[in-house]
Order: C-alpha cells, then sequence, then structure tokens
C-alpha cells in the first residue's frame, strides 16, 4: 500500500438549521479514489470550492470521511485511536502563515510539535536545530514570528512540522497569502525536502507554475477527480483546463496560443526553455 | 511598525540578575513588596532600599531607565505625600490653618508612603525588566502547578497568557487596518460628543472580533494538527532547572526578608 491511498472518499457538510435539523448537505468530495506513492511529489489542483482543503483536512484526521475510506501510511483514518500518529506522520501547513505560529519565538515554535509528542529535551533541541538548517532559517531562530516575512514565516511552519520527523507533509495553498518572492522562498525548500529527504508531498494550490515539477498531478472540480497525470499530460489540455477555470502556466498557454495559430509546436509546454528549443527547432527546418 | 512593539519592558542585557530562572525572581518580588509592609521605621527602609540598589546594579540596568517607570505614578505619589503631610496629626504639630495641619508624625507618615511606593514600582519593574514575558510564563507555570491538583487549569491559562502575547501585535495592526479602511470610506472618529465618538468605534470593534475569531479557529486547527492535546505528556525544549546560583538567590532573598523585618522592627529609629 502506497503512502495515502483512498476508496470512494465522500466529504459530506451538514448544514441545520436552529432546532438541528438538516437544512442542506453539500458534498464537498465525492467519490476520490487517490494513489500516492512514497516519495512522491503530488499536487493536487483546482479552483476555489472544488474540495482540495477538505480533502487535505481528511489527510490529517481533522475531519472524517462521511463515506468511504482513507489510509495514510496504512492507518485508517476514521479510527480513533490512530488519530495523534496520523497527524504525526502527515503534518500539515495551512495557508495564513500567522494563524499557525503558536510561540513567541522562533525554535520555540519549531519545538511545539515535538513538545507535544513528548520527546525528550535533549532530543527537541537537535530536531530544533536540523529543521530549521533544513529551511534555512536557522539565524532566525531567536526572532519573534512577527518581525519575519510571509515566506520566512511559512517556512518556520514547514521547519515545525519537520520537527515531528513526518513521512508526508500536506500543504493547503501554503503560498495563497505570499508575494513572488515568499512563494519561490516555500516551493523551493518544499521541493528540496522531497528531494533530499525523502519526503512526500501533497502540495494544493491554484497556482499552476507551482506544479510544474510534480511527479503527479490531480485536478479537482466539484469534489470530484477530473484529471490525473503528469504535468506534461495535464497541460497539454489547455482546453479542458480553461473549462475548469484554471490558468496554465503563461509559456504552455503562449505555446499553445501560437499552435491554434498554425506553427507546428508540440504539446505540453512547460518551461521556457522547452519553449525556446521548440521555436529553435522550427527555425532550422524553415531555414534548411 | 507597529509589529515592532514589545510587549513588557525587557531589556535586553547580560547580568546575573538576568540568568536566574524565573522562578526564583517571581519569588523575590513577592518577598520584596511583601517586605516592605513588615516595618515602620527609617532602619527599615534603609535596608530594603540598599538590598534594591545593590539588585539594580548586578543588573545592569541603567538606573534612569528605571527611574523613567516611575513616571505613571507620579500623579498618585504627589497625592498621597500630599494627604499624608497635611492631614494627619500624630507627633508635635508645628503648623496649623484651620482642617490642615503639619505634624512631625504626618511628615514622617508622608515619607514612608513615599518611600514604600517608589521601592513598590522600583521592585517589581526590577523583575520585568530583566525577565522576558515568556520566561515569566513559563515561569508562572511552573510555581503554580500545584495548584493543578485542586483543578486549577495552570497548563492552559500558562498557554492563553502566551498566545495572547504572540497575538497582540497581530490585532494591534489588524485594528489599524480597520480603523484606515473605516477612514477611507467616510468614518470619524474624532468629532462629537463622547457618545458619538464611542458609537463611532463599532464598525472598528465588530470587525476585529470576527477576524480575532476566525485566527482563533485557524490556531485551534493548526496546534491540533500539531498533536497538541493539553499539557498532560508533553515535555520542553527548555525546561526550567534550578542551579546552584538558583538557590543561592533563594537564600539571599530570605537571609533579606528576615533581616528587614528584624532590622526595621528592633533598631526602631
Amino acid at each position: 500500500m502506497g503512502m495515502i491511498q483512498s476508496d470512494n472518499l465522500v466529504y459530506e457538510y451538514i448544514r441545520r438549521n436552529e432546532e438541528g435539523e438538516v437544512e442542506g448537505i453539500k458534498r464537498a468530495v465525492d467519490g476520490v479514489e487517490l494513489s500516492i506513492k512514497k516519495g512522491d511529489f503530488v499536487a493536487i489542483l483546482g479552483h476555489n470550492g472544488s474540495g482540495k482543503s477538505t480533502l487535505a483536512k481528511m489527510l490529517n484526521a481533522i475531519l472524517y470521511p462521511s463515506e468511504g475510506a482513507l489510509w495514510v501510511d496504512g492507518m485508517d483514518t476514521s479510527k480513533e485511536e490512530n488519530l495523534w500518529e496520523i497527524r504525526q506522520t502527515a503534518g500539515m501547513v495551512f495557508q495564513n502563515p500567522d494563524n499557525q505560529l503558536v510561540a513567541n519565538v522562533v525554535e520555540e515554535d519549531v519545538a511545539f510539535g515535538p513538545e507535544n509528542l513528548g520527546v525528550e529535551s535533549s532530543q527537541i533541541l537537535k530536531r530544533v536545530e536540523t529543521s530549521l538548517k533544513k529551511v534555512g532559517m536557522w539565524k532566525f531562530r531567536h526572532r519573534s514570528p512577527n518581525h519575519l516575512s510571509g515566506g520566512q514565516k511559512q517556512r518556520v511552519a514547514i521547519a515545525g512540522i519537520m520537527a515531528m520527523k513526518p513521512k508526508c507533509i500536506i500543504l493547503d495553498e501554503p503560498t495563497a497569502m505570499l508575494d513572488p518572492n515568499g512563494r519561490k522562498e516555500v516551493i523551493d525548500t518544499i521541493k528540496e525536502l522531497n528531494r533530499k529527504e525523502n519526503i512526500t508531498v501533497l502540495l494544493i494550490t491554484h497556482y499552476m507554475e507551482e506544479v510544474v515539477d510534480a511527479d503527479q498531478v490531480i485536478v479537482m472540480d466539484q469534489g470530484k477527480v477530473v484529471m490525473e497525470g503528469t504535468p506534461k499530460e495535464i497541460f497539454s489540455q489547455v482546453p479542458k483546463l480553461q473549462k475548469l477555470r484554471l490558468t496554465v502556466p503563461q509559456v504552455t498557454q503562449l505555446a499553445y496560443e501560437l499552435k491554434l495559430a498554425g506553427m507546428p509546436l508540440p504539446d505540453g509546454i512547460l518551461t521556457r526553455r522547452e519553449f525556446v528549443e521548440a521555436v529553435e527547432r522550427i527555425c532550422h527546418v524553415n531555414h534548411t | 511598525m507597529i509589529r515592532d512593539i514589545t510587549i513588557g519592558q525587557y531589556y535586553s542585557v547580560k547580568s546575573p540578575i538576568h540568568a536566574l530562572d524565573p522562578r526564583v525572581k517571581l519569588v523575590a518580588t513577592i518577598l520584596y513588596v511583601v517586605s516592605l509592609f513588615c516595618f515602620q521605621s527609617f532602619s527599615g527602609y534603609v535596608a530594603a532600599i540598599l538590598f534594591l540598589g545593590m539588585m539594580i546594579h548586578l543588573s545592569n540596568v541603567p538606573f534612569t531607565y528605571m527611574v523613567r517607570g516611575l513616571k505613571p505614578i507620579a500623579v498618585i505619589l504627589g497625592i498621597t505625600v500630599f494627604f499624608n503631610l497635611f492631614f494627619s496629626s500624630s507627633g508635635q504639630i508645628l503648623w496649623s490653618w484651620g482642617p490642615i495641619v503639619l505634624s512631625t508624625g504626618g511628615i514622617r507618615k508622608a515619607l514612608f508612603m513615599a518611600f514604600r511606593l517608589v521601592l513598590l514600582i522600583l521592585g517589581s519593574s526590577l523583575m520585568t525588566l530583566t525577565t522576558t514575558p515568556n520566561q515569566l510564563t513559563d515561569g508562572m507555570e511552573r510555581l503554580l502547578a500545584p495548584l493543578n491538583k485542586i483543578k486549577v487549569p495552570v497548563h492552559e491559562i500558562a498557554m492563553m497568557m502566551s498566545i495572547a502575547l504572540r497575538f497582540i501585535p497581530i490585532l494591534l495592526e489588524e485594528t489599524d487596518k480597520i480603523m484606515k479602511a473605516q477612514l477611507a470610506r467616510g468614518a470619524d472618529f474624532e468629532t462629537g460628543t463622547i457618545i458619538k465618538r464611542a458609537k463611532g468605534m463599532i464598525p472598528i470593534i465588530v470587525p476585529l472580533f470576527i477576524a480575532a475569531f476566525r485566527r482563533a479557529n485557524d490556531l485551534a486547527m493548526a496546534m491540533e494538527a500539531r498533536c497538541y492535546r493539553g499539557g498532560e505528556g508533553r515535555t520542553k525544549m527548555k525546561p526550567l532547572k534550578y542551579t546552584r546560583k538558583d538557590w543561592i538567590s533563594y537564600a539571599l532573598i530570605w537571609g533579606y526578608f528576615v533581616c528587614v523585618i528584624v532590622v526595621g522592627n528592633v533598631l526602631y529609629i
């Protein structure tokens, strides 16, 4: 079994009126089948309200499945005895950097997770040091989080999760509130952790540029998985993505438009370099 | 920037007092304050002033910086001295005019009151100047731990205090943002009667509260996601540990306490 596995996963938000009677049911997640291997970098894309955040909360056992089943590292998330182990195995980074840091000092905040797990003091110190170094925030350890930029705060939040020694990190739109620099900082950190520490990463986002390097991309709409595949496979279907109100990376968009205008470019160009190479090839053919 | 404000008044230098365990400083401050009420003589005050003077010297906090903390109580100090000076008659009466009486007993009382107030403020600000708010909450949590037995949620209270400390600057910044947003919409906070101005605060307070609740909700979720489940089974990265200097300081402060009571009551001047 992989790191994350789900079977016909359903989550329903039930709205009740003041008497506690059911007023309406909204299926936020509807029959999702996931299979994520250990060490993979998986991106979940989706428009607002597509159910991607609800899915993330289920992975961390903050919400329990209404129907179907979900396993994290072989543990059933609907069983309460697995709760704390699941939360330790699959750490979660949230959107708002201010609202997830608990302590007044960076190192204290990173220590918060291991402290909750009851790790021995000397071990906590070691974990804090290694995880702050991994995200490049070691020299800020005595600062207050209030004096850090958004990107730095998110990196501290990631360090706080790393200190719990998880096997998998779930990031719920970690860059939505950041400026472009902060966004790059955070994404680079995540990629490095995935590559060097072999940590399974589940990145939930609506920025297409961030998913170009993912191993697998899952596109969600109205609670259902509508597309699944490598970034190349996904981004070669520009019209379908546009219908889902998702914007593709600029280069991909440009290549797509040029192709429509009659230029013989291949599908699914993801990076600037790929684009330049493809254009050069065409020019070369035309010259000879 | 609002985010730069420091809560409390920690003065960051290295000194033996800064290095003490916060619990020692808390206990010492309480003992010092209590001691000020245990005598009614000049000899006692001399001892109390000498002791505090030594501690301030050891703490490396500039004395002028400490005195600044007395400014807010200047008015209270003035009023106390004034009433004790002119409205209490005991001992020899030096001068009187209607109900106003200046007596030797009154002068003595006024002086004692002034000394007591000043020493109270200086003594407790020495603690806040040499201890970070974090250390203070930590120290308080450990000192009050026995209360856990009678079902006082000590850990929770300490946690709330430290979270409050973390979010005060953030909420201040948010207030500023909301105020600007309302000003841009034509709100007026400065003119009008007090009632009108108080009503004008509603458009600030309502969004502020909503935002605070939203933050609380987010934070609670983030804390649970990081396996927070109350104080039980929790460890500390840097647990408070008494070292030799802390035990020596305990001995010193208790020594001072006994001395000052003996001196202040036996050597009655």
